[in-house]
């Protein structure tokens, strides 16, 4: 199959009269036809509302033509709320929920003239870095389908690995947008905390928790994101932050662009062919006219444990409304006590799978009384030292480069019996989260075998446009996103 | 902080959460709990004398807005993905909870 084109390509081409959207949804919907019973990317297909509504933007062309998105199909992790289009977190517990509005990032996309294919499969409530925790089975990575495409994202990331769409959304708690990007060969942007809003976003760690695009270039997540970014009145986390105009920031130029790099904390626990990739990156980087500073951030080894605390205890408040009252699913009455309580237990027994069962059970005792100040206290604590190295390394650093992952993709089923073992995978994404930072992972090669690598910066709160103008400068000297996986 | 966790550690923070567990995911649970906070213990070990807690990231801005009567979600809309609605639409339905 030909080579499948970027959003910028797909939107510039129904601007110029070139092709139609409902060409374009029926080329990506074939390709869904033909791919996704392999890959498992997707929950739900919107075949009919996707065409139907490609055909009204078509019909009305002057009136959408300038639009960012116009005509664009694209696909959205299925823990983002769509109006009459059911979504699921790849629960049980949310098997037929049909929410009544859309989350606020969707209706941003479909404002800019997006045209929405179906919804992602992803760890069970974002929670996992696999996508195994979904209650309907595992996303495959298309690269290699007997390896994990990373996660809780994994559907979007797969969905444009694989060309079905030219840019999902994913949400991102501890890595998920970004680790499933690296382990897919795509870009993968988490926005600083408050730059898109969470309305319409099925809670995990309401701290921790943000919406951001997954693309195949830069230059396609920069248009995303101006797109989705701003200001919500439904949403009083999100910034009043103006947005730029972040497409405007991809000059090319990175001279004299400080880059840290944390030499000490990328000393073990890497693996070999991660290493020298990023090491080749930032060499790209210098020869560019970046200029590459040692720093430490010494908490760092504390950001897995600290996260594991802080957002399993946001879950477990979080996930308290599923109770089988006011949606989703509820257990059958198995005889008395036939009372409120035990409907409560045996729903959310029956409704959760075990990794969301795990993780509410830690948060609840980390919260419960005689913990809280050991644990949950303590955690939030770490917290403030994990933001304050960054805050000191962003005195003498723009941003700080690590490999988004310390592994290319491991095979299913490889660790879903060692929880502790699949959390350490998050160690050099958790920490943007807790310090509420954008960054950005960008793929940076491939291993031997053919796993794509991906090469992550992170940077000053509301300086997306410093990621993406390095990022994109790094992608135009190596563009491995021109690489595609078979099929 | 306890050793190790135990299966009744196991049941009391399942009977907080609302969660029936069942045998296997008792044994289970006690193990991998016992496991990851064991890990977490590291976090005690870091001197955080003095420093106060981020419970969130915001910088402070202005949340208030005025009180103004707005467009909500109307009955039916709210009860359409209940599992156990009143015929008449008005009511979300529970098991008893007073004996």
């Amino acid at each position: 199959m030909s080579q499948p084109a970027t959003l910028c390509e797909l939107r510039d081409a129904v601007r110029r009269g070139e092709r139609t959207s409902v060409e374009m949804c029926g080329e990506l919907l074939a390709r869904i036809d033909a791919r996704d019973g392999a890959l498992h990317a997707f929950t739900t297909v919107t075949r009919e509302q996707a065409l139907n509504r490609a055909a009204l933007i078509d019909r009305d062309r002057s009136r959408w033509r300038d639009q960012p998105l116009a005509g664009v199909p694209v696909a959205l992790k299925d823990n983002l709320c769509t109006r009459g289009v059911r979504t699921t977190a790849s629960s049980r517990i949310l098997e037929s929920f049909v929410p009544p509005f859309d989350a606020t990032a969707v209706s941003r996309l479909e404002a800019a003239g997006a045209v929405i294919l179906g919804k992602t499969n992803c760890d069970e409530f974002a929670m996992g870095s696999s996508t195994e925790n979904s209650a309907f089975g595992p996303t495959r990575n298309p690269w290699a389908t007997d390896r994990i495409p990373g996660g809780s994202s994994g559907g979007s990331a797969v969905a444009v690995a694989a060309g079905m769409v030219p840019l999902a959304l994913g949400s991102d708690t501890g890595g998920s947008i970004r680790q499933p990007a690296a382990l897919c060969g795509v870009v993968g942007l988490k926005p600083t905390y408050g730059r898109v809003s969470r309305y319409g976003l099925l809670a995990f760690a309401s701290s921790l928790d943000q919406i951001g695009p997954l693309t195949r270039t830069v230059g396609d997540a920069a248009v995303a994101l101006s797109v989705i970014a701003g200001p919500d009145p439904a949403d009083a986390t999100s910034a009043a932050d103006p947005v730029p105009d972040y497409s405007a920031s991809l000059t090319g130029e990175v001279r004299g662009a400080r880059i840290g790099v944390p030499a000490r904390l990328l000393d073990s626990g890497v693996d070999a062919e991660v290493s020298r990739a990023l090491r080749d990156a930032l060499d790209t980087l210098v020869a560019r006219g970046a200029v590459l500073v040692d720093v430490e951030l010494p908490h760092a080894h504390a950001a897995v444990p600290v996260y594991y605390l802080v957002a399993t205890a946001e879950a477990s408040s979080n996930l308290a409304r599923y109770d089988g009252v006011r949606h989703g699913f509820r257990a059958a009455s198995a005889g008395p006590p036939d009372d409120m309580r035990t409907m409560y237990a045996r729903t959310r027994a029956q409704g959760f799978g075990a990794e969301v069962k795990r993780r509410i059970m830690l948060g609840t005792y980390v919260l419960s009384a005689g913990y809280y100040d050991a644990y949950y206290l303590k955690a939030q604590q770490v917290r403030t030292l994990i933001r304050r190295d960054y805050e000191e390394a962003f005195a003498r650093v723009d941003m700080v480069a690590m490999p988004t992952s310390p592994t290319p993709a491991i095979r299913i089923g490889e660790r879903i019996a060692d929880p502790l073992q699949m959390y350490l995978m998050d160690i050099f994404t958790v920490s943007a989260n807790l310090a509420g930072l954008p960054a950005i992972s960008v793929p940076c090669g491939f291993t031997a075998g053919g796993l794509p690598i991906g090469m992550q910066l992170t940077g000053r709160a509301f300086d997306e446009a410093a990621l993406l103008r390095v990022a994109e400068a790094y992608e135009r000297d190596m563009p491995w996103w021109r690489q595609q996986p078979l099929g | 902080m306890p050793a190790r966790f135990t299966r009744s550690d196991v049941e009391a923070i399942a009977a907080l959460a609302n969660l029936e567990l069942d045998e296997r995911e008792l044994d289970l649970f006690a193990r991998q709990l016992g496991d990851i906070l064991e890990y977490a213990n590291q976090v005690g070990q870091i001197d955080t004398t003095g420093v106060p807690p981020t419970a969130s990231v915001l910088t402070p801005h202005q949340a208030d807005r005025a009180d103004e009567v707005r467009p909500s979600l109307g009955r039916a809309e709210a009860l359409m993905n209940a599992p156990d609605a009143d015929p008449d639409g008005r009511l979300f339905r529970v098991p008893r909870v007073i004996g």
